[in-house]
C-alpha cells in the first residue's frame, strides 16, 4: 500500500531535481503565509467580497496587473536559469530535460500569461474612464475573463512541481506534441491552461469592442476618440477573429491526445504540418493584439509630455486598422522553411514587408508630435524614449527576416530570437511598463518614484541591447535555438556570456522596478489634483484612485483631447475675467517638479491668447487644477452592476474540469464540468443585477476628494 | 533628470556594442552566413546586404531625427526653439513619410521575388558537374546519411566533393527537424513521411559545421554533424575506404540507430536496398510505395529523382 503511494507521488510530483525541491517549499512557505496573514487580520471576507466577486473594471484591472507581474518574476526566472545554463559552453546547470521544460514555459507565461494580463489590465483600467463611462460593457464577463485567466495560468504554473511542464517549446508542434513523443502530461497542462485562459481573452474583446463602440460620451465620436481607445480597438477586433482559431486548433491536439484522433500525427492520414500553419494564423495576429495597444499607449504619452496634440490622428487610426487587417495576411513566414514552394513563400514575403509600412508611418507621426512640442522627460516618456529606438531596429530585423530566401539563413538561429524580443521587450514591455507609469497615479493616486524609475528603466535598455545584440551575432555565426548547451569549438561563448550579463542586468532593472513600488506605497506623496501629468483626456478630469462610479456625472465633449481644451478654456474664462488672483490661489498641491502647464501659445490662433490682464508670464507659471468635473449631463443616482461569486467559482470550475482531464480521472473532470453548466444555470435565474448610488452619496464622495458638484 | 545626463547615458549604452564591434571583429571568419562557401550561400549574403542598405534609407534617418527632436525639444525656461502645441496635421508631410516607405518596400520585393524564384531549395544548380544524391534522414537524436551512388551510409557527418552539386533528398524517422549547413547555404525542414529537395554546392574543400535547426526532444542540441567537402580524388578515395572497412548497416541496425538516443561519428559499407524509400512511405496505408514529394514548382525540369518515387504533388 506504501509502495503504491509511494509510486503515485513519484508520477504526480516532480522529482529528481533540487531546484524544482526548492520551488515546492517556496510554494509551500508562501501559501501557508498568505493564509495566515489572512486569517491573522480577518480579511477573508474582505478578500471575498472586494476582490474575489467584484465586477468594477478598475478592481479587475488592479488584479490583472498583479498576476502579471508575478508571471513577469516567473518568466524572468525563467530567462535567467536559461542564460545562466548558455553562459559557458558544455554547462551542466540544467539537464536537457529540464532546459527544454524552462524554454517552453518561458515562451507560454510570457505571451499569454504576462503580456495578455497586463493588456487586459490597462484596457480595464483606462478604457473607460478614457470614454466617459462608468463600467464596461458586460462588467460580469469582465470579472468571469479575468478569473478565466487566473485559473488557466494557475493550471499551467502548477505543471513544473505536479505532473511535470510542458516541454515540445511555446507552441507543441507535433509530431513532437504528440502522444508517441509527449507520453506525460506536460503537454495537457499546456492544453488545458490556456484553452481555459482562452475563453477568457476572447470575452474581453467582445467586452470592449461593445464598450467603445456603444459607451463613449456623448459628443466623443469615434474620430476624437484617445488614440488608445482606437488601439484597443484593433487590438479587439483581432482577438475576436484570431482566438477562435487557438481554441479550434488546441481541441483538434486535444482529441488527438485524449480521444487517438488523427489530425496532426504521422499516422492515419495526419498532418503535422496542418497544426504549424493553423496555430501560426492564431500565433501572428496574437502577436499584433499585444503590440497595437502598446502603440496606442505611446501616443497618449507622446502628446502629454510634448504638450502638443498627437500629430497625424487619422493616419494613426488608418494605420492601427492596416496593420491589423494585415497580421491575418503574413502567417507563413514562420516557416518558410517548411518547403511550401516559392510562389507561397513570395506571397507572405509580400504581406509580411508590407506591414512595416504602416508601422514606420505611426513612428514618424510620433517624432513629429515631438517636433515643435515642449518635451519633459518624465519616466513614461523614458520609456517610450526607449521604445522608438530599439523598436525600429526590431522591425528592420524583421524586414530582413521578411525576405523568405534570406530566411533561410535566419530561421530558428540566435537572429530570429533576437528580432522576436527585440519587438516584444522593446515595443511590447516598454510600452506597458510605460501605461502603468504614466496611468499608476490615477489607479492609485500617487506616482512612482522618478529617481527609481530612472535607475529601472536605464538598467532594462542597457541590459536590453548587452543581452540581444550579441545574439544577432550568434545567429550569424550559425547558433540555433532551443539549444542546451554548445561546444568550445563553436566560438560562441563570449558572446554567450555577454548577453548572459544583459539578462541579469534587466533582472535587476525589475528588481528596482520592485523596490521602486515599495518605496512609493510608502513615501510618495498623494496626488490630490486627479491631474499630476497635465493630461489630455477624460480620465485625469476625475480624482485619483477615481470613485467607484468613475464620473459623477456623465461629461459631455465636443472635441479631441476634450480635458486639456476644457482646461484651456478655464484658464482663458478666468483670465478674461481678471481673475488673475484666482488663478494664483488655485490649491495647488502638484508636485513641484511638474512643468507649467502651457496655455496655447500657438501664434496662428490668436483667439486663443489669454485676455487683457494677465501676461504670459503669470499664465505659465499658473497651473490650472480645477477642481470641478467638465460640464456634462445633470447630476442623478447612477446605475451600478452588483458584485456576483460567480466568475470565481466557474472558472475554479473550469480548472478542476481541467485538471481530471490532464490526469484522465474523469471523476474530477466530470464534476468539474457539471459544475461550469450549474454556474450557468445559477446565473440565468439571478436577477438582483444592480443597484444604484444615490445623489447625496455622490456629492459626499466627490467632496471626500475635493471636488463640487 | 536634465538631458546631458540622458546623452551621456545614451552614449554609455552604445559603447559596449561598439567595443564589442571592434572586438569581435577578429572572430570574422566564425560568422558562417556571412562568410558563405558555396554559390547559394553568397547569394543569401548578397541579398541579405541588399535589404539591410534598403532598410538603413529609412532606420538611420529615423534613429538621427529621434535623437534630434528629442534634444531640440526638451522643455527648458530658456528654450529659444518654437512650440506649436496645436500644429497636428501636414499633407505634404504625409505624403513623404507614406511613399518613401512604400517605395522602398517596393524595391524590396521585386528583389525578394526574384530570388525567391532563384533560390528555392528544391531547384536544382547549374554546373558542370553531375549532382551527386545524398540522402537525408533525421533521427532522434542523429543524423544519418545514405548515398546511393556509391552505396555507402556514414552517421553525423556526411561528405561531398568540391564544386559538385549536392541533391540532398531530406526525410525524418523522428520529430520535425531542420537540416542547416549555415555556410553553404539555408536551411529545410525535415519532415516525416515526406521527402525534400534541398540543393547545395561547396566552392572549396573544408569542413562546415552542419546542425539541426528546428526542435525535436531531450538531446536536439546533441544534432550537429560535419559537412566535409573534399577534391574529387580525396572523395572517391574516402569512398572506397569506407567500403573496405567499415561495417554493413543491417535493417536491424538500422531499427537501433531509429532507437532515441546520440552516437559518434560511423561509417557503414551498405545499407539496406529501399530505406530511405521506406522511411518515406512509412506512414502509407497499404504500403503502395507512393510518397508525397514536396517541393517548389520548378522542382523537376532538370532534377534527377531517386527510383520509387512515382507520384509527385506540386505546390
Amino acid at each position: 500500500m506504501l509502495d503504491k503511494i509511494k509510486d503515485f507521488a513519484s508520477e504526480f510530483f516532480v522529482t529528481g531535481d533540487p531546484l524544482i525541491y526548492g520551488a515546492d517549499v517556496a510554494i509551500a512557505l508562501t501559501i501557508i503565509a498568505v493564509v495566515s496573514v489572512l486569517t491573522y487580520f480577518k480579511k477573508w471576507r474582505w478578500l471575498w467580497r472586494e476582490w474575489l466577486t467584484t465586477v468594477d473594471h478598475k478592481r479587475i484591472g488592479i488584479m490583472y496587473v498583479i498576476a502579471s507581474l508575478l508571471m513577469l518574476f516567473r518568466g524572468g526566472v525563467d530567462a535567467l536559469l536559461m542564460r545562466t545554463q548558455l553562459a559557458i559552453p558544455n554547462n551542466e546547470f540544467l539537464s536537457p530535460e529540464h532546459y527544454n521544460a524552462i524554454f517552453t514555459t518561458h515562451g507560454v507565461i510570457m505571451i499569454l500569461f504576462m503580456a495578455m494580463p497586463l493588456m487586459f489590465g490597462l484596457f480595464n483600467l483606462v478604457v473607460p474612464l478614457q470614454l466617459g463611462a462608468r463600467d464596461v460593457a458586460f462588467p460580469f464577463l469582465n470579472a468571469l475573463s479575468f478569473w478565466l485567466f487566473f485559473w488557466g495560468a494557475m493550471l499551467f504554473n502548477m505543471s513544473f512541481v505536479i505532473g511535470g511542464s510542458p516541454d515540445a517549446g511555446w507552441l507543441s508542434y507535433p509530431p513532437l506534441s504528440e502522444l508517441s513523443h509527449s507520453p506525460g502530461v506536460g503537454q495537457d497542462f499546456y492544453i488545458w491552461g490556456i484553452q481555459i485562459s482562452g475563453i477568457g481573452s476572447l470575452a474581453t474583446g467582445i467586452n470592449f469592442i461593445v464598450t467603445i463602440l456603444k459607451m463613449r460620451a456623448p459628443g466623443m465620436k469615434l474620430m476624437k476618440m484617445p488614440m488608445f481607445c482606437w488601439s484597443v480597438l484593433s487590438s479587439c477586433l483581432t482577438i475576436i477573429m484570431a482566438f477562435p482559431i487557438l481554441t479550434v486548433t488546441l481541441a483538434l491536439l486535444f482529441l488527438d491526445r485524449y480521444l487517438g484522433a488523427h489530425f496532426f500525427t504521422l499516422d492515419g492520414g495526419g498532418n503535422p504540418m496542418m497544426y504549424i500553419n493553423l496555430i501560426w494564423m492564431w500565433g501572428h495576429p496574437e502577436v499584433y493584439i499585444v503590440v497595437l495597444p502598446a502603440f496606442g499607449i505611446f501616443s497618449e504619452i507622446v502628446a502629454t509630455f510634448s504638450r502638443k496634440r498627437l500629430f497625424g490622428y487619422g493616419s494613426m487610426v488608418f494605420a492601427l486598422m492596416c496593420i491589423a487587417v494585415l497580421s491575418f495576411t503574413t502567417w507563413a513566414h514562420h516557416f518558410f522553411t517548411m518547403g511550401s514552394g516559392a510562389d507561397v513563400n513570395a506571397f507572405f514575403a509580400l504581406t509580411t514587408m508590407l506591414i512595416a509600412i504602416p508601422t514606420g508611418v505611426k513612428v514618424f507621426n510620433w517624432l513629429f508630435t515631438m517636433y515643435r512640442g515642449r518635451i519633459t522627460f518624465k519616466t513614461p516618456m523614458l520609456w517610450t524614449m526607449g521604445f522608438i529606438p530599439c523598436f525600429v531596429v526590431g522591425g528592420m530585423t524583421g524586414v530582413m527576416l521578411s525576405v523568405a530566401p534570406a530566411d533561410f539563413q535566419f530561421h530558428n538561429s540566435y537572429f530570429l530570437i533576437a528580432h522576436f524580443h527585440q519587438v516584444l521587450i522593446g515595443g511590447v514591455a516598454f510600452g506597458y511598463f510605460a501605461g502603468l507609469y504614466y496611468w499608476w497615479p490615477k489607479v492609485f493616486g500617487f506616482k512612482l518614484n522618478e529617481r527609481l524609475g530612472r535607475w529601472a528603466f536605464w538598467l532594462w535598455n542597457i541590459g536590453f541591447y548587452v543581452c540581444f545584440m550579441p545574439q544577432y551575432a550568434l545567429g550569424l555565426m550559425g547558433m540555433t535555438r532551443r539549444v542546451n548547451t554548445y561546444g568550445w569549438d563553436t566560438g560562441w561563448w563570449e558572446l554567450n556570456f555577454v548577453s548572459t550579463i544583459g539578462g541579469f542586468l534587466m533582472g535587476i532593472g525589475f528588481l528596482f522596478q520592485v523596490w521602486q513600488i515599495l518605496h512609493s506605497i510608502k513615501f510618495m506623496e498623494r496626488d490630490t489634483t486627479g491631474d499630476p501629468w497635465g493630461g489630455r483626456t477624460l480620465e485625469w478630469s476625475i480624482p485619483s484612485p477615481a470613485p467607484h462610479y468613475n464620473f459623477a456625472t456623465t461629461p459631455v465633449v465636443n472635441s479631441a483631447d476634450a480635458w486639456w481644451e476644457e482646461k484651456l478654456r478655464r484658464e482663458r474664462e478666468a483670465a478674461s475675467a481678471g481673475k488673475r488672483e484666482w488663478l494664483e490661489a488655485q490649491d495647488w498641491r502638484a508636485n513641484a517638479e511638474l512643468t507649467p502647464q502651457a496655455p496655447n501659445l500657438d501664434a496662428t490662433r490668436p483667439s486663443q491668447d489669454p485676455g487683457a490682464g494677465a501676461t504670459q508670464a503669470s499664465m505659465s507659471d499658473a497651473p490650472p487644477a480645477p477642481q470641478a468635473p467638465l460640464p456634462g449631463l445633470p447630476l442623478e443616482p447612477i446605475h451600478m452592476p452588483r458584485n456576483s461569486g460567480i466568475p470565481f467559482v466557474m472558472s475554479l470550475c473550469w480548472f478542476t474540469a481541467g485538471f481530471g482531464f490532464v490526469f484522465d480521472w474523469l471523476w474530477i473532470a466530470i464534476p468539474g464540468l457539471a459544475g461550469v453548466a450549474a454556474c450557468m444555470l445559477v446565473h440565468s435565474f439571478r436577477y438582483k443585477t444592480d443597484y444604484y448610488i444615490p445623489v447625496d452619496e455622490i456629492r459626499r464622495t466627490e467632496a471626500a476628494a475635493g471636488r463640487v458638484v | 533628470m536634465n538631458n546631458r545626463t540622458r546623452g551621456f547615458r545614451r552614449f554609455a549604452a552604445a559603447l559596449p556594442l561598439a567595443a564589442m564591434t571592434v572586438l569581435l571583429s577578429g572572430c570574422m571568419d566564425k560568422f558562417a552566413v556571412l562568410d558563405p562557401k558555396g554559390v547559394v550561400g553568397k547569394q543569401q549574403l548578397d541579398l541579405i546586404v541588399i535589404t539591410t542598405l534598403l532598410c538603413a534609407v529609412i532606420i538611420v534617418p529615423v534613429l538621427i531625427m529621434t535623437f534630434v527632436i528629442a534634444w531640440r525639444y526638451r522643455h527648458r525656461p530658456d528654450s529659444k526653439a518654437e512650440y506649436r502645441p496645436n500644429w497636428a496635421h501636414s499633407p505634404k508631410l504625409e505624403i513623404i513619410w507614406w511613399t518613401i516607405p512604400i517605395v522602398i518596400i517596393a524595391i524590396l520585393a521585386t528583389v525578394t521575388v526574384r530570388y525567391t524564384y532563384k533560390l528555392e531549395p528544391s531547384r536544382p544548380l547549374a554546373a558542370d558537374a553531375k549532382p551527386i544524391v545524398i540522402q537525408v534522414t533525421s533521427l532522434d537524436w542523429k543524423w544519418l546519411f545514405q548515398y546511393p551512388e556509391q552505396n555507402i551510409a556514414t552517421v553525423n557527418y556526411v561528405a561531398f566533393p568540391e564544386n559538385v552539386p549536392v541533391q540532398f533528398e531530406l526525410t525524418s524517422d523522428a520529430p520535425m527537424n531542420s537540416f542547416w549547413i549555415p555556410q553553404l547555404g539555408g536551411q529545410i525542414y525535415t519532415m516525416s513521411g515526406m521527402a525534400m529537395k534541398l540543393h547545395l554546392m561547396a566552392d572549396e574543400p573544408g569542413t562546415y559545421m552542419g546542425s539541426g535547426a528546428n526542435f525535436s526532444g531531450k538531446d536536439f542540441a546533441k544534432m550537429r554533424f560535419d559537412a566535409r567537402a573534399m577534391t574529387r580524388a580525396e572523395f572517391d578515395q574516402w569512398v572506397q575506404n569506407v567500403r573496405a572497412a567499415a561495417p554493413p548497416l543491417t535493417q536491424a541496425g538500422y531499427d537501433e540507430l531509429a532507437e532515441p538516443g546520440t552516437m559518434p561519428e560511423q561509417d557503414y559499407s551498405s545499407f539496406p536496398e529501399g530505406l530511405f524509400e521506406r522511411t518515406v512511405t512509412k506512414y502509407i496505408k497499404g504500403g503502395s510505395g507512393h510518397g508525397h514529394h514536396h517541393g517548389g514548382s520548378d522542382a523537376d525540369a532538370a532534377g534527377s529523382d531517386t527510383g520509387a518515387m512515382t507520384e509527385m504533388h506540386h505546390h
